[in-house]
């Protein structure tokens, strides 16, 4: 009973992890899905709304603000910021380089990652940055059942509430909305979506904001989690995986990708880890991505791609 | 002005000047001394504030004592942002620079130690890693150029248990007990493994070490088997957002953070501020000195911020980080006034450094007159002991401040040095270096 009930917190505990992962992954495939563009900065975007926000937020409190309207400008002032981004990606970086192949646009996200996290750390700064918007200490349930009881971080609770709302209001946005459609019309072909008189350029504007916006949303969890600071970066790391299971093109991929590269990375370091000397989740992640790879190439929730030869 | 404002005119000046990062020219009274530091990427939040004690300190000297002995101190740095690979550039880049080359260099990272331990004896350039490196150069008869000052990852081993039997009410309560280390799974955070082992089968504890992969964010999975397992201490020998995590990843267990005892590289105030609240109670070993302003301080602020030429912002001068950059730079500057006793109070070669780091003996006397007093205790090198001393106290974070909580505690000496000169011997063989005869060195 004992093994069980830590089985099942190991379970829980990478299930839910793996929600936080899918938070950061859906940037990523938002703006795929739209542009075709893999976007290499999504983790710097994190950081820089993070940044943003806990400056904000910490400059307001410091001068007397009452902490919910710190918060809320806090969280507007990072939304600014993000769409300030999103132009400017838009207009110097993607818009110059339309019909330029994927890895042409690629490398492009690549510098614009530099500049991101060069830039945001030179105005915001880049010390670790505490951030407490939600609460980080556990429910231990089922105790009467496991000795000890299962443990359930609170934080990873709002983070599958988060996620799960984020989801159901981006599944809205594109398909319920005229700019979500015109958003999913330029992903399966812009030049057609362009010659029915869909502005291009400013669907991929929406698409990045929409993008920034998710990182906002990464960044108050993330944040609350480990600091608002550069290491925030590194969850795109943690989302590639995520992205090859769930599949590039997929909402509801990056979601089922984060839960089976969590739970299958916990599983793997608390019970495989020691008879290796441990330290294997961040590639056994990969290996699992792999797996899915040689299996289906499109991730398990992603769109098939045939082409006429 | 505001941080922000300040950082766009430093750009603007720099991008204006035309010659943004360039150092200036040398004169031929200059000593050089390079600074590796790392203020970007995962580990700038502890990279740049020794940094910043370093590049005071060095200030310093230069402003209120014009060098020393009127040899004024050249000084570059050289962002290797935590990686060996950067961290060697940086020294092939530097080693020769300056009238006489560098000095010595401090890469503050065991892994670029490891990498230049071999560079550094072929070009004559000592390496001084304070409180971290490689724990068998403790033996200077094999690691002529290594000087891994103030304490080993070996001592810390030793006085974390040590202080863990003094909690528990003596080294026999540590039989039978569990004993985990949390490391950084990286030379730095293995180098204590083979010494808590020894340690281990002296005293009849248990000892498991967990690895956390770099940089650290996510350890869900080594809290989850802490709580399995039920530890009744764990080590925690982190770095940059590793540290931070821990103590949070600790909260959401439940496990106490006062069994919790941090390597000195784990106990500064960037790593339990993020986590706030639930740090309180956490311990970190204390590489002699902890937070706070000592006389040498005011001389900083005197001297550097009255002028304008500060590193960071006057609130940081004195934190934990900040304070091991001064020691550190205090040290290195010591050498080179020891070293231009026998040389001559002019520019000197790293090898002419390295015998002043070698004869490096500062008395409490001497630690006062520099304005160290309450932050050291006498350190005295030889051929044989690269240490110096093997001294340290326990502090804890309260929620808002560290506190000294502990009385000194010296590292068992007659424990660790066969490991040393076991370690050491193989190291030696391996590379063919003929160990030196320390009672012929003077």
């Amino acid at each position: 009973m004992v093994a069980l009930g830590q089985f099942l917190e190991v379970l829980i505990g990478g299930l839910m992890s793996g929600v936080l992962y899918s938070l950061v992954a859906l940037g990523f495939v938002l703006i795929f899905k739209a542009s075709g563009v893999f976007n290499y900065a999504q983790g710097a975007m994190v950081l820089l709304a993070g940044l943003a926000m806990v400056r904000t937020l910490d400059l307001l409190v410091a001068n007397g603000f009452p902490p919910w309207a710190a918060i809320v400008l806090g969280i507007g002032f990072a939304a600014v910021i993000m769409a300030a981004t999103a132009w400017l990606i838009e207009r110097f970086v993607i818009g110059p380089l339309v019909n330029q192949d994927g890895l042409t646009l690629f490398m492009s996200t690549i510098g614009v990652t530099f500049v991101i996290e060069g830039a945001a750390e030179m105005i915001f700064g880049s010390d670790v940055y505490p951030l407490r918007l939600f609460p980080t200490d556990a429910w231990f349930v089922l105790d009467g059942l496991f000795p000890g009881g299962i443990l359930i971080n609170k934080l990873d609770v709002w983070g599958a509430l988060i996620a799960g709302i984020l989801v159901a209001g981006l599944a809205i946005f594109f398909q319920r909305t005229k700019t979500g459609r015109a958003l999913r019309a330029v992903a399966d072909d812009h030049l057609a979506a362009h010659s029915v008189g869909i502005p291009i350029n400013w669907i991929w504007f929406v698409v990045w904001l929409v993008a920034g916006l998710v990182a906002l949303v990464a960044a108050t969890v993330w944040g609350t989690k480990l600091g608002v600071q550069f290491s925030i970066t590194f969850l795109a790391l943690k989302a590639l995986p995520v992205l090859i299971i769930g599949g590039l093109t997929s909402i509801p991929g990056a979601i089922a990708g984060g839960l089976i590269v969590g739970a299958g990375e916990k599983i793997a370091e608390v019970y495989l880890g020691p008879s290796v000397g441990g330290g294997i989740e961040y590639w056994f992640a990969y290996v699992l991505a792999l797996a899915v790879l040689l299996v289906r190439p499109q991730g398990l929730f992603g769109e098939r791609i045939i082409e006429r030869i | 002005m505001t941080g922000v404002a300040r950082n766009v005119l430093i750009l603007a000046a720099a991008v204006l000047s035309g010659a943004p990062f360039a150092p200036p020219a040398a004169a031929q009274n200059e000593q050089f001394v390079p600074i590796l530091s790392y203020r970007t990427g995962p580990y700038a939040v502890n990279g740049a504030p020794y940094a910043n004690g370093v590049a005071d300190y060095y200030s310093l000297i230069n402003e209120r004592d014009g060098g020393i002995n009127s040899v004024k101190l050249l000084v570059e740095e050289c962002e290797t942002g935590y990686a060996t690979d950067k961290g060697v550039e940086c020294y092939e880049r530097l080693k020769g620079k300056g009238p006489t080359g560098a000095a010595f260099i401090n890469p503050l990272s065991t892994g670029i130690t490891f990498a230049l331990t071999e560079k550094t004896e072929t070009d004559k350039i000592p390496i001084i890693t304070m409180g971290y490196g490689r724990a068998d150069s403790k033996n200077g008869a094999v690691f002529a150029y290594n000087f891994p000052l103030l304490g080993t990852y070996w001592s810390a081993a030793d006085i974390a248990i040590q202080h863990v039997a003094k909690e528990l009410g003596g080294f026999d309560k540590l039989k039978g007990r569990k004993i985990s280390l949390l490391y950084h799974d990286s030379p730095y955070g293995k180098e204590p493994i083979p010494m808590l082992h020894v340690l281990a089968k002296k005293y009849g504890f248990e000892f498991t070490p967990i690895p956390v992969t770099h940089p650290g964010v996510e350890q869900k999975s080594q809290w989850l088997a802490i709580r399995q397992n039920r530890p009744d201490y764990v080590l925690v020998w982190g770095w940059g957002v590793m540290n931070g995590t821990a103590v949070k990843e600790a909260a959401a267990v439940a496990y106490p953070r006062d069994k919790m005892i941090g390597v000195w590289w784990s106990g500064a105030e960037p790593d339990v501020t993020p986590a706030g609240d639930q740090a309180a109670g956490y311990k970190s070993l204390m590489l002699q000195h902890g937070a706070g302003k000592f006389p040498v301080h005011a001389d900083i602020e005197k001297y550097v911020y009255a002028k304008g030429k500060g590193s960071t912002e006057p609130g940081k001068v004195g934190e934990v980080l900040y304070n091991r950059g001064i020691v550190n730079a205090m040290l290195g500057v010591e050498a080179i006034r020891k070293a231009q006793e026998k040389f001559g109070q002019k520019p000197l070669t790293g090898e002419q450094v390295r015998w002043g780091l070698e004869n490096l003996n500062l008395s409490d006397a001497r630690i006062k007159e520099l304005g160290f007093e309450g932050m050291l205790k006498p350190i005295r090198i030889s051929c044989s002991d690269h240490e110096g001393t093997r001294d340290g106290r326990v502090q804890q974070w309260d929620g808002k401040a560290w506190k000294v909580i502990s009385d000194w505690y010296t590292a068992d000496e007659p424990l660790i040095d066969p490991l040393v000169a076991d370690v050491s011997a193989k190291y030696a063989a391996d590379k063919k270096i003929k160990p030196r005869d320390c009672a012929k060195e003077s």
